[in-house]
């Protein structure tokens, strides 16, 4: 990874009607980085990345992909490659054949095109298979050999829309991680679009949130599920609990904030925002559940277990605190000699200020 | 509930009373074709192949024969063509009122071929065109294009969009996106649609009938035929080689349709038969 952008993405709006399916993105994408699009259904990541790969033309804004503006730049002649997400493989092609489509019209020779698209089978662990037909392939099959088709080309930037969501859960995990690998390999710049939050932590160097055709946040994976900015992003990302507060101070050491339930805190670091109403979210994880009396924490509540939901590995409990009608999701490894408290038993939940966050900021001002 | 639906016995009845009224009399084609008589009346009178023969020795016959090899084969190469165009045309661009045109292309499967023949030989007058094979070719081609607008518009409908857009993906251009992609994948359909064109265009007789100048195609020569008496058991034998054909030549084109349809969207064809219950239903 370089910190050279390597498509730049500015201003771009596209209207279907008078709905904006992007209204108005701008993002850098750095070179040999994995960069992941997350959002919900129709949120406008598919809009994007087609007129990154030229086959949508932007109403307004402009794509520039190594430094050259990208308008009136037709697919066949850009630096990108596809990975359809109905994989789009020639069905009356053999899978060699689909690997060397686009070398096609590069004249290398029969002997170095043969060469090339052995490499790139081998790459997606697809040797000796060049001679099948697509219908002899599986789901995780077809997909590799878009891959190939793609990587083959050795393009700058490689488009991948919604790639594994064909695949069942186990085979989606293990072409997550191979897609990782291959990336790290080749050392080309991937776009992903997805709409898994999980599979976006998991494989992306930087993500970018969208709702309503806009990016709500760009960050790094940790970044984006430790400093959200807002509800919604949030709650897209992992679970999170929300509670109300009351911005009481800000000053250079943090914002000072009175947290329903919970009481008052300092909040380091935190200087935006204004006094008034205010959202504070704090993960499942981040709440400990305190076994023994001796255990304690820097902050302590006392709560009753209204719910357990067993999980294997953890288990998430819903606990009310007392004296108020607040309940809170706190998650536990299920680690040796622990045990699994039931509705009704009473408990101590630790937790720390360094682990809230302070959502929506600038609503807040409001 | 698991009972098998099953037609009640007047149902099966009538479609049995049917389907002998609409084969009968082309079962006694090769009835009469292969009966050692010159007249054609029960009961047979013995096996015979003289009727070929005499087809074999009619040197007028070979010229119809000739003429209608010419205009089919001209016919679905043309048919195929403008079906194409309107098809993909239909499939992929956004055209204003395009069902409308679309529509307007469909009309002459509906319109009956009198009325075809007459405006057709009208215009053609008023235009100062002499008859000739290339005046039947144009009527031909006027009612066999909807057939082949209708079987590729299939095999062009069904076509995932994102395999052309691979395709410019990887490099190609249109043009060569429409040769290596597009065209392979709808071959089969082109075939079919070429078949029917022919099919239709050979057997075709009342628009040929208006259109020809001297040069009569073989459906018009059967019929200037028919008011000799013993030219009849020859007529008879021609005409059960020409059902033989037809049929020949659109269950292919049937094969073909299924196979595109099965090579593009990988399952079977839906609405099994939609060219044949065209077809059908124009006579
Ligand atoms: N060709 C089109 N005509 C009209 N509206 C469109 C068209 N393409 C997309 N849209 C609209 O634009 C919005 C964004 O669509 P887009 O396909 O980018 O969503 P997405 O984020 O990829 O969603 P998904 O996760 O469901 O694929 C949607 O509201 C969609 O209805
Ligand atoms: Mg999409």
């Amino acid at each position: 990874m370089s910190n050279q952008p390597i498509i730049q993405v500015r201003d771009v709006a596209k209207y279907y009607g008078d709905e904006p399916a992007l209204a108005g993105v701008s993002l850098d994408i750095m070179a040999g980085e994995f960069f992941s699009l997350l959002g919900p259904s129709g949120c406008g990541k598919t809009t994007l990345l087609r007129m990154i790969s030229g086959f949508d033309v932007p109403d307004r804004g402009s794509i520039s992909i190594d430094g050259v503006d990208m308008a009136g730049v037709p697919p066949n002649r850009r630096p990108t490659n596809m990975v359809f997400q109905s994989y789009a493989i020639f069905p009356h092609l053999s899978v060699a054949q689909n690997v060397a489509y686009g070398l096609k019209r590069l004249r290398l020779g029969r002997v170095e095109t043969k060469r090339r698209v052995e490499e790139a089978l081998a790459l997606v662990a697809l040797e000796g298979y060049g001679g099948r037909q697509p219908h002899e392939l599986s789901g995780g099959q077809r997909q590799r050999v878009a891959l190939a088709r793609a990587l083959v080309m050795q393009p700058k930037v490689l488009l991948l829309d919604e790639p594994m969501s064909a695949l069942d859960k186990k085979l989606r995990e293990q072409m997550q991680t191979e897609l990782r690998r291959l990336q790290r390999a080749v050392g080309i710049t991937f776009v992903l679009v997805t709409h898994d939050q999980e599979e976006a932590l998991l494989m992306s160097d930087r993500i970018a949130v969208m709702f309503n055709g806009s990016i709500a946040q760009l960050d790094s994976p940790e970044g984006m599920y430790r400093r959200p900015v807002s509800r919604q992003v949030a709650s897209f990302i992992g679970m999170m609990n929300f509670l109300r507060a009351d911005i009481a101070s800000i000053d250079p050491s943090g914002a000072t904030v009175n947290i329903e339930a919970l009481g008052s805190a300092l909040l380091p670091g935190v200087s935006v925002g204004k006094p008034g109403s205010a959202t504070i979210g704090i993960r499942p994880e981040m709440l400990t559940m305190l076994y023994g009396d001796h255990a304690t924490a820097e902050r302590v509540f006392r709560g009753k277990i209204v719910d357990t939901e067993y999980y294997g590995d953890l288990t998430l409990y819903q606990v009310r605190i007392d004296d108020t009608a607040t309940v809170v999701t706190v998650s536990m490894r299920n680690t040796a000699g622990r045990p699994i408290l039931q509705a009704g038993d009473r408990t101590r939940i630790g937790w720390g200020a360094e682990s809230l966050v302070l959502l929506d900021p600038l609503e807040s001002a409001k | 509930m698991d009972q098998s639906q099953r037609a009640p016995g007047g149902l099966i009845f009538y479609a049995l009373v049917y389907l002998l009224f609409l084969y009968a009399p082309i079962l006694l084609l090769p009835l009469f074709a292969f009966n050692d008589s010159a007249v054609i009346a029960l009961p047979l009178s013995g096996f015979t192949l003289r009727w070929f023969d005499v087809l074999w020795d009619t040197t007028a016959l070979h010229a119809a024969l000739y003429n209608s090899l010419i205009i089919a084969a001209t016919t679905s190469v043309l048919s195929t063509c403008l079906g194409i165009l309107a098809a993909r045309a239909a499939a992929r661009y956004p055209i204003p009122g395009k069902r409308g045109i679309v529509g307007f292309i469909m009309v002459p499967l509906v319109l009956p071929e009198v009325i075809v023949g007459i405006s057709l030989l009208v215009v053609l007058i008023q235009l100062g065109m002499s008859l000739s094979l290339w005046t039947v070719i144009m009527g031909h081609v006027l009612v066999c294009t909807p057939f082949s607008v209708a079987i590729l518009g299939a095999a062009f409908n069904n076509m995932d969009a994102s395999l052309e857009e691979a395709s410019m993906d990887l490099g190609e251009s249109a043009l060569g996106t429409f040769r290596r992609i597009i065209l392979p994948l709808a071959a089969p359909g082109i075939l079919a649609s070429m078949l029917v064109a022919f099919t239709i265009s050979f057997d075709e007789f009342i628009i040929a009938f208006f259109l020809t100048g001297t040069d009569a195609t073989l459906p018009v020569y059967i019929w200037s035929q028919l008011r000799f008496p013993a030219r009849l058991p020859g007529m008879m034998a021609l005409g059960f080689l020409m059902v033989l054909m037809s049929f020949a030549l659109l269950l292919t084109a049937e094969y073909l349709r299924r196979r595109s349809s099965r090579l593009i969207s990988g399952d079977e064809a839906e609405g099994a038969s939609l060219f044949f219950d065209a077809a059908s239903g124009m006579r």
